[in-house]
């Protein structure tokens, strides 16, 4: 690389980290203040790329109608998320910090199906800015004027909103909120206006992030997970709630993509590496590196004090054996009667529902939410496949290694996430998901790359409906009935006790993260179980089994069963994958529907479904009596 | 003989604040020794040193002769050290039986088993344990419900599970009703001496220091500045001074 290549990587690294930079000092804002993770801030920067084109159209193609267009864009997605604070998160504020993330997963949902709705599916590619078209000579280069202009945007949009928090009484108010919130409400501040202004100022910062995306990328639908996952790599690898941390973080992973970009492909002793591909592993390495060595991110602190701690998990009831029986026996015979879509739909239920029974193992009784649990489902499935279709194994066999490929990927995974806690394990967790699925998505030539892998069939003997049924309810039921057995053993209650107490935990003699990457690698391989016989039952895998959206799926599938109760997975695993199957053959905008009913649960049951019902049938044996 | 408990030189400062400042004592066997002192003095410092939560600057704290200086808390209680904190820290989900199991289980080294169930093994154990502590009747209550008081009595039993040489008790008695504090405390007296268990302790009640403690040390601004049996330290002019405030 000649010295001038090396000062354009770092323009365009800079031009880049400036929208990055916007939409992670919102979410940071907000995180900060709220404590939530708001996972529709992604979704909110789409809006805002879609918001300033057709605002353009309408404005017309001058300085004015452009700028006009991105500043009013900005102000309009300020205000839907004005919207969503006041119709959705104000309401359960007091409610588990885990449902609220549930309420902005439907947020993601319903805004995609908007979009989708106003804007349709195509890429809409915006107009360059008028005026700013032409390109500016360096050393030998072009580079756009209107990169030159982003990289001045971040430090300007920096230096307000540092004026704002600290010269003015809003900007004292929300750093004190950010430090303890709790305090500065017992000084009287009126929460839900501060609240509501942050929101409002967290959603304009991602709206104009992504206005100004417009002559650069293209609006599309996927935006909106691909744009949180890059902002939740630069508020952690910042510090949570550090607007600075933020824009360091944003320099940081901007100039690193680009400078793999600008690499391209190079030879190294004889191996040919295209780091143009590996962008994203690479901006998820950083940041698996930054939370090792810096646990809380570079300018971040120890999470701030939380006077109000959650309420202590209830203590967890054994399911019966009476209750498992009578479904198992239910369900063997469902075969008999029911038609091969009923068949075929169980069989997705049962892999679905040991994916969300893994999922609850580890975030209820072990304490450690992950974000990034399809990794291990996917991983699992794309090693099923890639041993019977690349490796040439039986069926069979690649049925039951598959599940140790991905418990092998959950030592290593594992190992760096069992080091943090709380906020910080999720998005390492998200992070490690994202780079197996950046992996998959480009290694084309093993993976198929988006197409994925073909022919993924099981062998004769199981490849009837039935057949595969029974093997599906076998293998699931048997893992699911292994996860819950350990969850009574010694080993299940060392994870409950250190969720409970790590400090008393430690206290006698408990090594607590070991008992977690235990855990890790449990629930990893048993998701990768869940992974294969669901490859094995639809022929084919695409990457979307390790994305983002199937993490979430199953985040959405525990919490709407409720976490606290070890059935709620399954119900709501079942109730997820055959409301989704009902809406899906109805509407296109079936997410929607989703996210709707979502949002209702959330706002009705807020224990999930399972414990709601509990709670009513309490409520109405206590009126009898 | 070599005591339980050696320390000797004991330093930390944080920052310019020097928390502890060349500290040195002893307990013996079967001994209560309170570690009092006012608020700021370096007392939970000190604590925390102790059982492995803090690293001090300089010194060498001796378990049965053995340097612990560097071992993690895991690592302490293997050696023999219970402990019950000043705000209490116990399993909120599980019931009070459970917690004394855990404790009994580690002491074992059975956690680790994936498939044996929990409720099995130690049960008579935890039982009689908590019987000693005085809360058999709520052994099937969940921890997360219980009065603060009896979450203390249920960190006794935790502690005594490991069949300790040495127990640290900071504040066993914080946010206890008067009358309740002064049993507590006896009632480990009652257990450490029958069991040969050296005790510290830190406590604000000075009922409970001077009916309680067999020797007192008295801490101010990190440093020890008398020691004794209760009836001397309570004559010292130097400590009246501390808590009477006319050395100011």
């Amino acid at each position: 690389m000649t010295f001038a290549s090396i000062i354009i990587q770092l323009l365009n690294g800079l031009a880049a980290a400036a929208s990055l930079f916007l939409v992670s000092a919102g979410l940071s804002l907000i995180f900060g203040v709220t404590r939530i993770v708001n996972f529709a801030h992604g979704s909110l920067y789409m809006l805002g790329l879609y918001g300033a084109y057709s605002l353009i159209q309408l404005f017309g193609r001058t300085p004015l109608g452009f700028w006009g267009a991105v500043v009013l864009a900005a102000f309009v997605v300020g205000l839907v998320g004005v919207a969503i604070e006041l119709l959705v998160l104000r309401r359960i504020y007091k409610a588990p910090e885990l449902f609220q993330l549930l309420a902005t997963f439907a947020v993601v949902l319903v805004i995609k199906d908007v979009a989708l709705f106003v804007w349709g599916a195509e890429d809409l590619v915006g107009p360059r800015a008028p005026g700013l078209s032409m390109a500016v000579e360096i050393m030998g280069r072009r580079i756009p004027a209107y990169d030159l202009l982003l990289i001045a945007i971040g430090p300007v949009v920096l230096a307000a909103l540092w004026l704002l928090l600290t010269c003015s009484r809003w900007g004292a108010l929300v750093r004190a909120a950010t430090q303890d919130r709790e305090m500065v409400g017992a000084l009287g501040v009126d929460q839900a206006k501060l609240f509501t202004s942050v929101f409002f100022v967290g959603s304009v910062l991602a709206g104009l992030g992504g206005a100004l995306q417009i002559p650069r990328e293209p609006a599309n639908l996927e935006l909106d997970l691909s744009v949180i996952a890059d902002a939740f790599v630069v508020t952690v690898v910042g510090g949570l709630g550090s607007i600075g941390g933020a824009f360091l973080a944003a320099i940081l992973i901007g100039v690193a993509k680009a400078f793999c970009i600008g690499i391209g492909t190079v030879h190294w002793f004889g191996v040919e590496i295209a780091f143009s591909k590996l962008t994203l592993v690479v901006e998820f390495l950083i940041m698996a590196i930054v939370l090792v060595v810096r646990p809380y991110g570079l300018l971040g602190k120890p999470p701030a004090v939380q006077r109000l701690a959650a309420d202590p998990a209830p203590p967890l009831e054994v399911p019966s054996w009476t209750f498992a029986l009578v479904w198992l026996a239910a369900l063997v015979v469902v075969p008999l009667l029911a038609d091969r879509y009923v068949t075929i739909l169980l069989t997705d239920i049962f892999c679905f529902a040991l994916f969300a029974v893994s999922l609850h193992f580890i975030m209820g009784p072990a304490g450690m939410v992950s974000f990034g649990h399809a990794a291990y489902f996917g991983l699992g499935a794309y090693a099923a496949g890639l041993l019977l279709k690349r490796a040439g194994l039986p069926m069979e066999a690649a049925l039951l290694l598959a599940p140790l490929v991905a418990g092998a990927f959950a030592v290593v995974y594992g190992w760096f996430c069992v080091r943090l806690s709380g906020v910080y394990l999720a998005m390492l967790t998200l992070a490690f998901a994202q780079i197996s699925w950046s992996i998959v998505f480009q290694w084309d030539s093993v993976t198929g790359g988006s197409n994925g892998v073909f022919g993924v069939w099981p062998a004769p003997w199981l490849a009837g409906k039935t057949a595969y049924y029974y093997l599906a309810l076998a293998l699931c039921g048997a893992a699911i009935a292994l996860l819950w057995r350990v969850l009574f053993s010694p080993f299940g209650y060392a994870l409950r006790a250190g969720r409970d107490s790590p400090l008393r935990a430690e206290a006698i003699g408990i090594d607590l993260r070991t008992f977690q990457w235990k855990a890790f690698i449990l629930v990893g391989t048993l998701a990768g179980l869940a992974g294969a016989v669901y490859a094995f039952s639809k022929g084919s895998i695409s990457p979307s089994t390790i994305s983002i959206a199937q993490s979430t799926d199953g985040l959405i599938m525990v919490l709407l069963g409720g976490v606290e109760t070890l059935t709620g997975p399954l119900a709501g695993a079942a109730i997820f994958t055959w409301l989704r199957d009902e809406v899906a053959r109805r509407t296109e905008f079936w997410r929607a529907v989703m996210g709707l009913t979502i949002l209702a649960i959330v706002l009705l049951f807020p224990q999930g479904l399972v414990g709601g019902l509990k709670a009513l049938v309490g409520r109405w044996r206590e009126a009898r009596s | 003989m070599t005591a339980a408990l050696q320390v000797e030189g004991l330093h930390k400062a944080f920052g310019g604040v020097q928390a502890v400042a060349d500290v040195s004592f002893a307990v013996e066997a079967g001994e209560l020794l309170a570690l009092i002192g006012p608020n700021g003095a370096g007392k939970s410092t000190c604590f925390n040193m102790l059982n492995g939560q803090l690293a001090p600057d300089a010194g060498i704290v001796r378990l049965d002769g053995r340097d612990i200086v560097g071992l993690r808390p895991r690592a302490i209680w293997r050696l023999g050290v219970g402990r019950t904190f000043q705000i209490t820290a116990t399993f909120a989900s599980l019931s009070v039986r459970e917690n004394v199991q855990m404790a009994l289980y580690s002491h074992a080294g059975r956690l680790g088993s994936l498939l044996a169930r929990f409720g099995a093994a130690f049960r008579p154990e935890a039982e009689s344990l908590l019987d000693q502590v005085g809360m058999l009747d709520q052994a099937e209550r969940p921890c997360g419900v219980l009065a603060y008081g009896d979450l203390k009595r249920v960190e006794l039993a935790m502690a005594l599970a490991n069949q300790p040489r040495l127990l640290l008790m900071d504040e066993p008695t914080a946010g206890m009703a008067p009358k309740e504090r002064v049993a507590l405390m006896a009632l480990a007296a009652r257990l450490a001496r029958a069991q040969k268990i050296a005790v510290l302790f830190t406590e604000h009640d000075m009922d409970v220091v001077f009916s309680q403690a067999d020797r007192i040390i008295v801490l101010d601004r990190g440093q020890l500045i008398a020691g004794g049996r209760p009836a001397d330290v309570r004559a010292n002019p130097d400590v009246r001074a501390v808590y009477l405030g006319s050395g100011h």
